[in-house]
């Protein structure tokens, strides 16, 4: 650690913490845009003005929007958001009974997803060129381009209508074996890692690929060294920070993979009760998600940033 | 360009690669084609209810199987094609020609105005796509208006950024500077000097830009925030036959197949009329 790194993650931060603020004022601004009023809506068309008025009142909307979007904002800081306004429960208390699912099906996906990401990025760019490669690099445009509803939908055709080998629903509750963990997770994982795996294989060969071609990796070839020893011991150290850029990056596309994921296996995380709240248009709801949602996004994203930096030698030893 | 790595190697790849340089805008132009005039060659009404059962496989006379009112799924695809393609077509024009213009804008002007304007689109691309379609729908409803607005509002910070920076590089070109020299507008320098020499990268972007409209469309659709009954495009066609996977009813994977033979396609059609670099920097 150095002056230099110390300002440099420093910057981040604060970029990402402004950063951060922006977003949560985008969020209040469109969700407040309706022309037409909440009150209204929760209490249908044949409610009395009073009763409308009271409502107004009571959901704060008679204040100037300044003044609610100031209350708004520290709220959300203290971790209040507010009441649901389908059922009245707190947004807190709704999204912490749900927050473990979702960070566990991340969790998993993401330790298969990654090390399998690594094996077919690294053998693509060692085999650069190749038929392999080709197969790979055409495999990789196909998974971008197609939709996570077709992946999850031909993965319950296949493993649970066709092989019977699992469940189509996940459900939590029973999990006493590791089978039992396993044929519920499997399909879920099985859709977010194919979602990820595109394209953290692809950004992890091409870091591989620049840093196989420089001049001091042709020098460790002359002097005669094997292949597996000039792609472990040359040129993967100086592919880590790219690399670990390039897995923090292709992380924050679970977030949107995650929705589909779980609404399409039932399976009870956040984003199906953001996909719920939007339907019902429980706005104080979605306002939480969507900053849950944002937040997370942000983070890996600078992770990304900061793992960028650190890995840098030329910034680490000046 | 792709197509000079694929000439240096012979055999099946390369026949395949000929093959895929042909196939590809045929469906492009296939789906477009249906989109306006599907109307004339479907064999069925796409909301009429036939004589047969729900979830049927695929038959002589229901081509594509039937969907869980008993309707015929290939007049249903080819009349959702009509929404897919159309709305996609309209936002991603929208978003297009604003990013476009306001790279132009940003570039030729300059100044504070390029700063306020880059600062302000590059902080909304921290926002993931589909959250931001998710939040949007949330405040306005599902109507198909909001849904062209919302999908260009949510794709015109990439759009911008990327128009931006291929302006920039144009603007720095010494005839521009004799443009200015000249003493032309800033209207006529953005129209007649800089917009000519960046059709290229404008059109990659367009198609670009219009698969992942495709796919966030389709999304919003499949979670039922998107196009409503009774109109259906293909993502709604997925999310209303979803009770017929069980069955392996061919009603819930064509409409998803269709959509991955558009997006595909145009990917591909895009990286052979482009080259592969066009995709890169673009999100």
């Amino acid at each position: 650690m150095n002056a230099t790194i110390g300002r440099l993650l420093l910057t981040r931060l604060v970029a990402a913490i402004l950063t951060l603020w922006f977003v949560a004022t985008v969020v209040f601004v469109i969700t407040n845009l309706l022309p037409g009023d909440v009150a209204q809506e929760l209490l249908g068309q044949s409610a009395t003005p009073e009763a409308v008025a009271g409502l107004r009142k009571a959901l704060g909307l008679d204040l100037p929007p300044w003044q609610r979007y100031l209350e708004w904002l520290w709220n959300m800081v203290r971790g209040d958001a507010g009441r649901s306004l389908v059922n009245g429960s707190p947004v807190a208390a709704l999204i912490g009974s749900r927050l473990g699912n979702s960070l566990i099906l991340a969790g998993i996906t993401a330790l298969v997803a990654v090390p399998v990401a690594l094996a077919l990025g690294i053998t693509a760019a060692v085999y650069r060129g190749s038929i392999y490669d080709r197969i790979v690099g055409a495999g990789t445009v196909l998974a971008v381009s197609v939709p996570e509803f077709l992946v999850a939908s031909a993965a319950v055709l296949v493993f649970a209508v066709q092989l019977r080998w699992v469940p189509a629903l996940s459900q939590l509750g029973r999990l006493e074996t590791v089978l039992d963990v396993v044929r519920t997770f499997a399909l879920p994982v099985l859709t977010l890692t194919f979602v990820i795996v595109a394209q953290m294989a692809r950004m992890t060969r091409a870091a591989l690929v620049d840093v196989l071609s420089s001049s001091y990796i042709e020098m460790a070839r002359l002097k005669g060294a094997g292949q597996a020893r000039i792609v472990v011991w040359h040129a993967l150290p100086n592919a880590i920070g790219p690399i670990a850029n390039a897995i923090a990056f292709s992380l924050s596309f679970l977030l949107g993979g995650v929705i589909i994921v779980e609404t399409i296996f039932n399976y009870p995380g956040i984003a199906k009760l953001m996909v719920d709240g939007v339907s019902t248009r429980d706005l104080p709801l979605v306002q939480a998600c969507a900053m849950l949602f944002c937040g997370a996004y942000l983070l890996l994203v600078t992770m990304a940033d900061v793992a960028a930096i650190l890995a840098n030698p030329r910034l680490r030893h000046r | 360009m792709n197509s000079a790595t694929f000439s240096v190697h012979r055999g099946p790849m390369a026949i395949l690669a000929r093959l895929s340089r042909m196939i590809m805008p045929a469906i492009v132009l296939f789906w477009l084609a249906m989109a306006f005039f599907g109307h004339w060659v479907a064999p069925y009404d796409p909301a009429g209810i036939q004589d047969a059962d729900l979830f049927e496989g695929m038959s002589r006379k229901f081509w594509l199987g039937t969907d869980y009112f008993g309707r015929d799924m290939l007049s249903r695809i080819i009349a959702g094609a009509r929404y897919t393609v159309g709305i996609s077509l309209m936002a991603t024009s929208l978003a297009v020609t604003a990013g476009v213009l306001l790279g132009l804008a940003a570039s030729a002007i300059g100044g504070f105005f390029d700063t306020a304007i880059s600062r302000f689109l590059d902080a909304l691309i921290s926002i993931p796509s589909k959250m931001f379609g998710l939040v949007l729908v949330a405040a306005l409803g599902a109507s198909i208006p909001v849904l062209v607005l919302t999908l260009a509002v949510i794709y015109l910070p990439g759009c911008y950024r990327i128009n931006r920076s291929v302006a920039v590089n144009v603007a720095a070109l010494d005839f521009v500077a004799v443009a200015r020299a000249r003493g032309e507008s800033t209207f006529y320098i953005m129209i007649r000097e800089i917009l000519p020499n960046m059709v290229g990268p404008v059109l990659a972007d367009f198609g670009l830009r219009f698969i992942y409209v495709v796919l966030l469309l389709s999304s919003l659709s499949f979670l039922g925030l998107g196009v409503q009954p009774p109109e259906a495009d293909w993502g709604s066609l997925v999310r209303e036959n979803m009770p017929g996977l069980p069955y392996g009813a061919p009603a819930v994977i064509m409409p998803a197949i269709a959509i991955a033979s558009l997006t595909i396609a145009v990917n591909l059609t895009i990286d052979s009329a482009f080259g592969r670099h066009a995709r890169e920097g673009i999100r």
